[in-house]
């Protein structure tokens, strides 16, 4: 692989360990694991805990794609393998 | 007009609609027929593969599914939703950039075997049959309700109606009826949840509105704990601590398993570039989501509605649709007492009333006393459902047939016109095969989903992910993570599923795994016996290396500017 193959890798490995990290943040850990201690907290008629489980992973997950596809097309421009 | 007639109208006039896309829509070549000639605008293709992914199960039963299991079921709120995020950032636009047709494609050349195509092609068929044979239940159910007919009856019109459309559509006419599918299911979704939101809440977005204050101000969700608890339940928001294990791993495998199902999967083959593959996720999902976080405030209003409209309520004085929904048998009253009154407690022994989760969504206009129009559009929208989602894995059991098996494997000198002709009679038998099989054991058909995902998670979600993020992956080290994680996923789920033949017991799940959840750990083995088999044995060719490097970048081989390419 090329040098610039390379760092372009690199930086979409980098992109999708963090946006991986809070995908499994929102769901596994706030809707799962630590959800009983964020149901204490009530936001909006919601305790937090359950309102991550059934809402707000999801809408997580929606907004993780989109950022995503805005990093990369914005990273192929870069590194010039934008398709048109 | 009665419910009956809207019913009718509203059912005959969409299935006109997708006939009509159905003709002129319809594939002519074999790249129209899977994947609909890879020219599919994104925002459409997203439409369609929210619609193809939203299954009779997501309309019809999920909502009364988590209406009955409360907090714990976020396990498949965020299982089903959450695989698209690894779809989108780990799958979609590799396998774009690749290029074929399907998955044991991918499998086949990354791999370079014929075998590993084989193991490939055989999952691909087992997870997509079994997924179909649950819609044409899906179907069933919708019709009995909507003609007054029994369920086979249902079974067999549904096998009638999708044979028609989806020999004839292909990818390309699958694709285009599926976003208006979209459409109606996820408007026949939305609206009834928006006119019983504001009936509790006086709030129009249900989202919001489960969250608010009902009509005698206390909060809804408070409400419903309290009711639950006094009738023996859990409170449904509290954390079901025991359950956490499990939850964690159930989540875990329908995430895992999406990401590696062949029919969501193939979708991401029909864009025109790697950048379409990605934002086409994101679409799909957003679309997903629409219904995915109406759901959860559709069951609370729901249970809610069930407990205050017939827990001790008189028998005698029942509303209409619950003498409707005792001649489907989905619905039971057993008067264990005698007082001619309806108990709904969380006692085993002195509960009365058994309801099917699967008619709360269909029940729900009618419990909530809404217009007869909107019965009429709820059984449009989850004909929608089941219907897109048949047609969609219907195409998978015919490419895998014609494409893999056929033209791939066993006559790679077959024409053009005679693989066309292959796949259109593949899909054929596999409607009838499915039709048939939906008719018969649905006990069994319920239990075999859970293989469906375990397997797709502990098979081709770690040798796809390899293949793409491990240049160093070779034949042996795929091949044998695929076998071993199958196996051990579907021994264990076969052993602890009595409706299988199994003899295991829940108090011998592992760490309080249920099988539901075991496709987890079966991929985490996979992933462990791939790696370590793999840098035990001989390097990929040089070829295969190259091909895993080209996947990686969305055009071309990348290359310094200015040179003469």
């Amino acid at each position: 692989m090329s040098k610039k193959a390379q760092s372009y890798w690199k930086v979409n490995l980098k992109y999708l360990a963090i946006l991986l990290s809070i995908w499994f943040l929102v769901s596994f850990l706030f809707g799962i694991a630590f959800a009983e201690s964020l149901n204490q907290f009530n936001i909006a008629g919601f305790p937090l805990g359950f309102w991550f489980a059934h809402q707000g992973s999801i809408y997580t997950f929606v907004i993780l794609i989109f950022v995503y596809v805005y990093l990369m097309n914005k990273l192929d421009k870069k590194f010039d393998v934008y398709e048109n | 007009m009665s419910a009956q007639i809207w019913t009718y109208l509203l059912v005959g006039f969409t299935f006109f609609i997708y006939i009509l896309i159905a003709i002129v829509a319809r594939a002519g070549s074999t790249k129209e027929f899977y994947v609909a000639g890879g020219g599919v605008n994104p925002i459409a293709n997203g439409m369609a593969t929210a619609a193809d992914w939203m299954s009779a199960a997501s309309f019809l039963s999920m909502a009364g599914l988590i209406a009955f299991m409360g907090f714990s079921g976020g396990q498949y709120l965020m299982g089903w939703t959450g695989g698209y995020v690894l779809l989108a950032l780990l799958l979609a636009p590799y396998l774009r950039k690749f290029g074929k047709f399907t998955v044991p494609d991918f499998i086949g050349e990354r791999y370079y075997s014929k075998n590993a195509r084989l193991v490939a092609l055989i999952c691909a068929l087992f997870v997509s049959f079994t997924y179909v044979v649950g819609q044409m239940k899906g179907v069933g159910v919708a019709f009995a309700r909507f003609l007054n007919v029994p369920f086979d009856t249902g079974v067999l019109i549904g096998i009638g109606i999708v044979f028609f459309y989806a020999v004839l559509g292909g990818m390309k006419g699958i694709t285009y009826t599926q976003v208006a599918q979209f459409c109606v299911l996820i408007f026949a979704f939305t609206v009834p949840a928006i006119f019983i939101s504001l009936q509790m809440t006086g709030n129009p977005v249900p989202q919001i509105g489960f969250g608010s204050k009902g009509n005698d101000g206390v909060f809804l969700l408070e409400k419903l704990n309290q009711l639950s608890v006094d009738l023996g339940f859990d409170a449904y928001t509290s954390v079901n601590k025991d359950n956490l294990v499990n939850m964690f791993f159930i989540t875990g495998a329908l995430m895992f398993g999406t990401a590696g199902l062949p029919h969501v999967i193939v979708r991401f083959f029909t864009v025109p570039r790697v950048k379409d593959a990605r934002i086409s996720a994101g679409w799909a999902l957003l679309f997903i989501a629409i219904l995915y976080t109406t759901a959860p405030a559709v069951a609370v209003f729901a249970r809610t509605n069930l407990i205050n409209t017939l827990s001790n309520a008189k028998y005698e004085d029942a509303p209409s649709w619950f003498k409707n929904w005792e001649k489907t048998g989905l619905l039971t009253f057993e008067d264990k007492n005698n007082d001619g009154k309806i108990q709904y407690v969380a006692d085993a022994n002195l509960n009365e009333l058994k309801v099917d989760q699967d008619i709360i969504v269909l029940a729900n206009p009618e419990i909530a006393n809404l217009s007869p129009w909107v019965i009429g559009l709820v059984v449009a929208g989850g004909l929608a459902a089941a219907l897109s989602t048949a047609a969609g894995l219907l195409l998978v059991i015919s490419t895998s047939i014609s494409h893999d098996l056929l033209k791939n494997y066993l006559r790679p000198d077959i024409s053009e016109k005679g693989e066309l002709y292959a796949a259109r009679i593949a899909i054929a038998v596999a409607v009838v095969a499915a039709g048939l099989a939906g008719l018969n054991p649905p006990g069994f058909v319920a239990q075999v989903v859970a293989l469906a995902f375990g397997l797709a998670a502990s098979s081709f979600f770690p040798a796809i992910i390899l293949g793409i993020f491990d240049k160093r992956m070779n034949r042996e080290g795929a091949i044998s993570g695929m076998i071993i994680g199958i196996l051990f996923t579907a021994s264990y789920i076969i052993h602890f599923k009595p409706q299988l033949g199994g003899t295991g017991i829940p108090d011998d799940f592992w760490w309080g795994i249920s099988p539901e959840g075991i496709g987890t750990l079966g991929m985490l083995i996979n992933f462990v016996v791939a790696i370590s088999v793999s840098r035990l044995t001989t390097k990929p060719p040089k070829d295969v290396q190259e091909l895993t490097e080209s996947i990686r970048t969305p055009r071309g081989s990348i290359t310094p500017k200015n040179s003469l390419h």
